[in-house]
């Protein structure tokens, strides 16, 4: 039994490669965000596992049955649009039916007037009308469902969206960017309000979303995706503390993770600045990455001049310039702490644990040898 | 620091001055800028309808030196003149072809080109051709192909095997029916126009819920999506075309000048025989006000009953 399960889907726009053999596999009931910046390919992979775009090769497989050539009224997915997608002459009663009556109901049954007479549809409509009362029910819509979209507000018309999506009890469950639309206030709760949800239904659920902290707070694992390829694929904690792709380390956190250029000396000792880090790499040039929570002011270590400070309420931000190299750096420090000022020079160290390294083409590389070489902590 | 505060109060209530000043201002500019519109609106519009609903209840002819007030006189005399009769019952008749027709057609058409992959600017383009062409010269062109012995529609239902073919537009049976089919020519690419604006309007996410939703056939989104959110287009088109067909006049002074036998007679062109060549412009101006009672009826009616059914707030 599969969720969803996506296997070398391509996709090529003109001589523009949109999905570039991806694969990423859903159980049931798992919650998998799909994050990425504007373009790399998140939407169409959706949307092609709804069965609106066709992949150029590939296939796509959803709870056991290979979908790749059905066409998505017969896949059993949900969806749920970025701008809702409401039918706006329906009512929200009628909108939330809809799926029933397509699937349950046959083209006769749905005519308006003559539907029904015909035999068999007043039972199937009734069942209809209890199954779309209880979704409504179940997302605080029971008192809205003769109103139209147009009479509610973004957050409401949300909730229409998601019922419409679980009434019919899908076998997977896709949402394409649905909190994009609300205010901030409300994202945060409606964040909640879905995660709960997906526990409810159960569903294989694909989750597409360009904001870092929706994928990381909602998912149970989150799959990076630029340039039509998807990185790493984890749990949020490993995306953020253990990226196997530089741009998987820049792409999630904020402020965005730094990085330096470091050398390895022939005997493998990391310098950043000609000033000993602790860790241990192949001889040659390398990329350190150490997000902005990771340093700390030391007496010396990496020098660098403050360029700005920016005060967040729970910490501080500090805008730095590494003196030797010119290369920008941020360093995240708790508000109380006395505050350096723009302009003052300031040594940095961080845990060498916390560092991690990449090659220069961005592969991760494994960080070795910072544990025996305690004599070599001495910045920490 | 209280002098600071001071000047900024009084640069503040200086400020307050001019603003409550600005509007009558403002709205001055504002009267002077709606001038010529107003004005151009008074003598082209309001000035001429006052001047016909007048000219309604009055027997003048033009040329004649003196004229009466007649009260209702021209209403009965219109109702009781069997000509005037026939014209409304040809209008209506004209409308009843002309509005559905044209409107089913060009929403058909405008659906194949939404849906075509090649070639719509073409098809537009050919389809929308009679609504810029001049109705005058084109009837001359439907005066050959409908033309009883050397017309080619003639010629082709000859050729496949029809013995004694209508006479089109010079038989009292088939006149109205002739011009009809002209009128929906005229007005097919205006609609299919009009139903491509409201067609590339209707969000795509739409669409592609419906599919999600399982809607399989292309009826169930015409019937789910298409057509319900044309709503406001279909509304407008409705309307349109009702005007733009009662309103046939042209087609029918070129060809037919009403005959034969009165069997093409329509509102506009009595009332233009009567103005214009009989010079009954008192008679004429009645005709006109039924005319304009008739259009204005229809606008009323169309909005008060379908608008709201049409526009989802």
């Amino acid at each position: 039994m599969t969720g969803i399960s996506i296997d070398c889907i391509s996709r090529n726009f003109g001589s523009v490669k949109a999905l570039d053999n991806v694969s990423l596999s859903i159980a049931p009931g798992e919650f998998v965000a799909l994050v990425g910046p504007s373009g790399c390919g998140k939407t169409t992979l959706m949307r092609i596992v709804a069965g609106i775009e066709i992949a150029d090769s590939g296939n796509i497989t959803i709870g056991s049955r290979n979908v790749t050539r059905l066409r998505s009224a017969e896949r059993n997915v949900a969806m749920v649009f970025q701008n809702y997608a409401l039918y706006p002459h329906l009512t929200v009663r009628e909108n939330i039916a809809v799926p029933l009556a397509m699937r349950r109901l046959s083209t006769w049954q749905r005519l308006p007037l003559v539907g029904g007479i015909i035999p068999g549809s007043s039972g199937k409509r009734a069942s209809i009308e209890t199954d779309v009362i209880q979704a409504a029910e179940s997302l605080g819509l029971g008192t809205l469902l003769d109103r139209r979209p147009g009479q509610l507000s973004g957050g409401q018309r949300q909730r229409v969206a998601l019922a419409r999506a679980i009434v019919r009890h899908p076998a997977a469950f896709l949402m394409d960017e649905p909190l994009s639309n609300l205010d901030a206030a409300l994202r945060v709760q409606t964040r909640r309000e879905i995660v709960d949800i997906h526990r409810r239904v159960g569903a294989a659920t694909l989750y597409v979303t360009h904001d870092q902290s929706e994928a990381l707070t909602m998912a149970d694992r989150v799959a990076v995706m630029q340039a039509g390829k998807i990185l790493q694929v984890a749990s949020p904690e490993a995306i953020y503390h253990d990226p196997q792709d530089l741009r998987v380390a820049t792409f999630i956190g904020s402020p965005r993770i730094n990085t330096l250029s470091a050398q390895a000396d022939s005997a493998g000792r990391v310098h950043v600045s000609d000033a000993p880090t602790g860790l241990h790499a192949e001889p040659g040039s390398l990329i350190l990455a150490v997000r902005p929570e990771d340093l700390r002011l030391s007496p010396n270590g990496i020098p660098c001049v403050v360029e700005g400070i920016e005060f967040l309420g729970e910490s501080l931000l500090l805008h730095l310039r590494q003196s030797s190299s010119g290369e920008p750096l941020v360093m995240r420090l708790p508000p109380e702490l006395s505050r350096p000022a723009p302009g003052d020079d300031i040594f940095l160290a961080f845990d060498p644990k916390r560092a991690l390294l990449f090659h220069t083409d961005g592969r991760r590389m494994p960080s070795r040898g910072h544990i025996g070489h305690a004599q070599e902590l001495a910045l920490v | 620091m209280p002098r600071n505060w001071h000047l900024s109060s009084a640069v503040g209530l200086g400020a307050v001055k001019v603003t409550r000043g600005a509007p009558i201002g403002e709205a001055l500019a504002g009267l002077m800028l709606t001038v010529p519109a107003g004005l151009a609106y008074l003598v082209m519009l309001l000035l001429p309808t006052v001047a016909t609903i007048l000219l309604a209840f009055t027997d003048y002819e033009l040329g004649l030196p003196d004229w009466n007030w007649i009260g209702l006189g021209n209403f009965t005399e219109m109702f009781e003149d069997r000509g005037f009769g026939v014209a409304l019952r040809n209008t209506i008749i004209y409308v009843g072809f002309v509005t559905p027709i044209s409107i089913l057609l060009g929403l058909g058409i405008a659906l194949l080109i939404e849906s075509g992959i090649r070639g719509r600017a073409t098809f537009r383009a050919i389809f929308f051709l009679p609504v810029v062409s001049l109705t005058v010269a084109m009837a001359a062109a439907w005066q050959y192909l409908l033309h009883p012995t050397i017309g080619p529609l003639n010629g082709l239902l000859r050729t496949i095997g029809v013995s004694s073919p209508p006479y089109w537009l010079s038989s009292s049976d088939w006149v109205l029916l002739s011009l009809s089919a002209i009128g929906i020519w005229e007005n097919i690419g205006y609609n299919m126009v009009l139903f491509l604006a409201g067609l590339t309007a209707i969000p795509r996410e739409l669409y592609h819920a419906a599919e999600v939703d399982g809607s399989k056939t292309w009826l169930d989104r015409f019937r789910l999506v298409t057509w319900p959110l044309l709503g406001p287009t279909t509304l407008f088109v409705l309307t349109i075309t009702m005007i733009r067909s009662i309103r046939v006049f042209d087609t029918v002074a070129v060809l037919t000048q009403g005959g034969p036998n009165k069997a093409s007679e329509v509102l506009l062109h009595t009332m233009y025989k009567e103005g214009f060549t009989f010079l009954r412009l008192g008679y004429s101006a009645a005709i006109t006000l039924v005319f304009l009672v008739m259009v204005l009826g229809l606008v009323w009616l169309q909005t008060k009953a379908l608008d709201k059914r049409v526009h989802y707030g």
